[in-house]
């Protein structure tokens, strides 16, 4: 039997994260054995990128309008339209899986088990529960499985496929949901949850200006910027950037947190990072407990001193 | 217009859950319970947008023990009208929710139905949109923004990428997000008042729906801690423990 992936687009090129859900998918066929598929939704998007990704067997292309912007309401009757072929439909843990793959199973009338950061069977899946301070280890009797993938739990497969390409022709109709705008970051640095290397800010930022202190520092390590929820709810930043729990999760191999105190919500998203640095004038802060390296200071000294002092690009 | 909301009661926040010994499940004996964040800010909004003139009543519902009429009494102490209790000690999975909530939203009819994006507990972020499907409802998940206009929703989703707008046909299913609106605290006043407000009972049985299980809980463990590191004297220090300790840099 086989598995179908649901691949993920940000500015039209192929999202790190599909190469990961994938290798969550080749965990689980190992197991039973099966084909893995990947779907491409959307309006003139590249499955080339797609096809390039090792064990994938074959790539389905729906190309129509009505697919342009991943509504869930369309994206859901096209997956319910295929999913008779297959065994499991995955898809990263990303806004467009969560908002999807829910849809899909209830129209299938079967669970959907989230955001899974290990594969035991064909059926059984450890997921993070209560902010990721406890694992749960799940096994579903539904005969079709909907799983959304914790992308930073699994290492991306590699690209030197060539699988085949073949258009769906399903196009289904949408009459209840419209796309009205987008407003997308401008950015030049990695992908939040794809980055080596990740520099967070809170509160302790004082201000929005203040996050261009990290800017130095993120352009010499090639990182991407985060923040915590307090700082984009005061506006410092915005939410594209918030870290955690009920933001993204992150894990890169150097995590930066600088005037983050260290909730259970934020550490939930970061505290699978390699190495963690924390940066904090209050030497009690729980933020310390998970640090490899903590350095109690004032951040509007450190930060300058410590970009002047790493070597880098710039 | 009547607004549904769909609270859900949990741990409290604040608190740092331990797991069984024997790996059942995680401990809640004498745990604080509360009003899940997120169902408070659907709360909030629903309540506002009466205050506004858009909805003319505000609904709470809630699947549960007895106990979570507690939350049902938060909510109607924040605004909510009056409360549905759809009550049992079963374990509920979210697609059992989603029904049940199915058949509240068929004998309701809200224009517009208000969930939490994710319960803090089992961080699932599956009801609200589970709920759209089998009413067959269009949805805005992960709500920043809801404006009701001409007989429509335009909500505003907090994305991976930044924020999308959509516009949906009412009614609607909209799940919060964390910066739709900052709930108000209940007064004394109004927690005395929503003890007189009506709280319906019924049952899983009395709606027709058969609460199936079909994701069983095989084993409960605690993650692995992380020691913790070092404290560093300066950057310096730290600059060079990352390069020839951690080898990052
Ligand atoms: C439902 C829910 C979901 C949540 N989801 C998330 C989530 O996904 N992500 C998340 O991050 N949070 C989340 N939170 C919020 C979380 O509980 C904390 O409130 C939040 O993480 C605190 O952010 P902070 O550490 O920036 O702010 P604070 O806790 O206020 O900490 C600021 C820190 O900065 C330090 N500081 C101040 N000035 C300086 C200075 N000049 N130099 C050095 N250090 C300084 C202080 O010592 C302090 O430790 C959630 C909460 C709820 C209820
Ligand atoms: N037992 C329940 N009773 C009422 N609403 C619920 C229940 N469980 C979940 N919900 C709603 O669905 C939202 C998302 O929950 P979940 O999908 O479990 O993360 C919550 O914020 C609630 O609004």
């Amino acid at each position: 039997m086989s598995i179908l992936v649901l691949a993920e687009y940000h500015d039209g090129q192929l999202s790190a994260a599909t190469a990961q859900v994938v290798a969550a998918a080749q965990q689980i066929s190992q197991a039973d054995g099966g084909e893995i598929h990947v779907l491409v939704a959307g309006e003139a998007v590249s499955a080339e990128a797609a096809a390039r990704l090792d064990g994938v067997r074959k790539v389905r292309v729906a190309d129509h309008a009505v697919y342009a912007h991943q509504l869930a309401e369309p994206l859901s009757a096209l997956l319910v339209d295929l999913a008779g072929e297959y065994t499991h439909v995955l898809a990263a843990a990303s806004t467009t899986g969560k908002n999807v793959l829910p849809r899909l199973a209830a129209l299938k009338d079967v669970s959907q088990i989230s955001e899974i950061i290990g594969v035991e069977s064909d059926d059984t899946f450890k997921r993070p529960i209560y902010a990721g301070n406890a694992i749960a280890t799940v096994q579903s009797a539904d005969p079709l499985k909907v799983i959304t993938v914790r992308a930073t739990a699994f290492d991306a497969v590699a690209e030197g496929n060539s699988a085949p390409i073949e258009a769906v022709d399903t196009v289904v109709e949408n009459a209840q949901s419209t796309f009205v705008k987008e407003a997308l970051a401008a950015s030049d640095r990695p992908e939040l949850s794809a980055a080596r290397v990740v520099i967070s800010g809170g509160r302790g930022m004082g201000s929005g200006e203040n996050f261009t202190l990290l800017d130095g520092i993120a352009d010499k390590l090639g990182a991407a910027i985060g923040a915590s929820r307090a700082a984009v709810d005061a506006g410092f930043v915005p939410n594209d950037m918030q870290v955690g729990q009920t933001g993204k999760i992150v894990a890169p191999e150097l995590y930066i947190a600088v005037g983050i105190s260290g909730a259970i919500q934020h550490l939930a998203g970061m505290k699978d990072s390699k190495v963690i640095v924390a940066i904090n004038k209050d030497e009690e802060a729980p933020i310390f407990q998970v640090a490899d390296y903590g350095l109690v200071a004032d951040l509007f000294e450190a930060l300058p001193e410590l970009e002047s002092k790493l070597s880098g690009p710039s | 217009m009547k607004i549904l909301v769909a609270v859900k009661r949990v741990i409290d926040y604040n608190v740092k859950i331990r797991v069984k010994p024997d790996h059942s499940d995680v401990d809640l004996t004498n745990v604080k319970m509360a009003l899940n964040p997120f169902c408070e800010i659907a709360v909030e909004e629903a309540v506002r947008l009466k205050e506004r003139g858009v909805a003319s009543e505000v609904v709470a519902v809630t699947v549960g023990p007895k106990a979570a009429q507690e939350q049902l009494r938060t909510a109607l102490a924040l605004g909510a009208d009056r409360a549905v209790h759809v009550q049992t000690d079963e374990r509920v999975e979210s697609l059992a929710v989603a029904k049940l909530l199915a058949k509240v939203v068929e004998e309701e009819q809200p224009g517009l139905t208000i969930l939490g994006k994710q319960a803090i507990d089992s961080d699932n972020n599956q009801v609200g949109q589970m709920l759209a499907a089998l009413t067959g409802l269009p949805q805005g998940t992960f709500a920043s923004e809801v404006v009701i206009e001409n007989d429509k929703a335009q909500v505003t989703r907090e994305i991976d990428g930044g924020l999308q707008t959509v516009e949906l046909t009412l009614p609607a299913i909209v799940t919060t997000d964390l910066r739709l609106n900052e709930p108000r605290y209940a007064k004394l006043p109004d927690i005395m008042k929503a003890k007189k407000k009506p709280l319906a009972v019924t049952t899983p049985a009395d709606l027709g729906v058969e609460i199936q299980s079909r994701v069983t809980l095989l084993k409960v463990e605690s993650p692995a801690e992380r020691q913790g590191g070092i404290k560093v004297g300066s950057v310096d220090e730290l600059v060079d423990k990352l390069k020839n300790e951690a080898k990052v840099l």
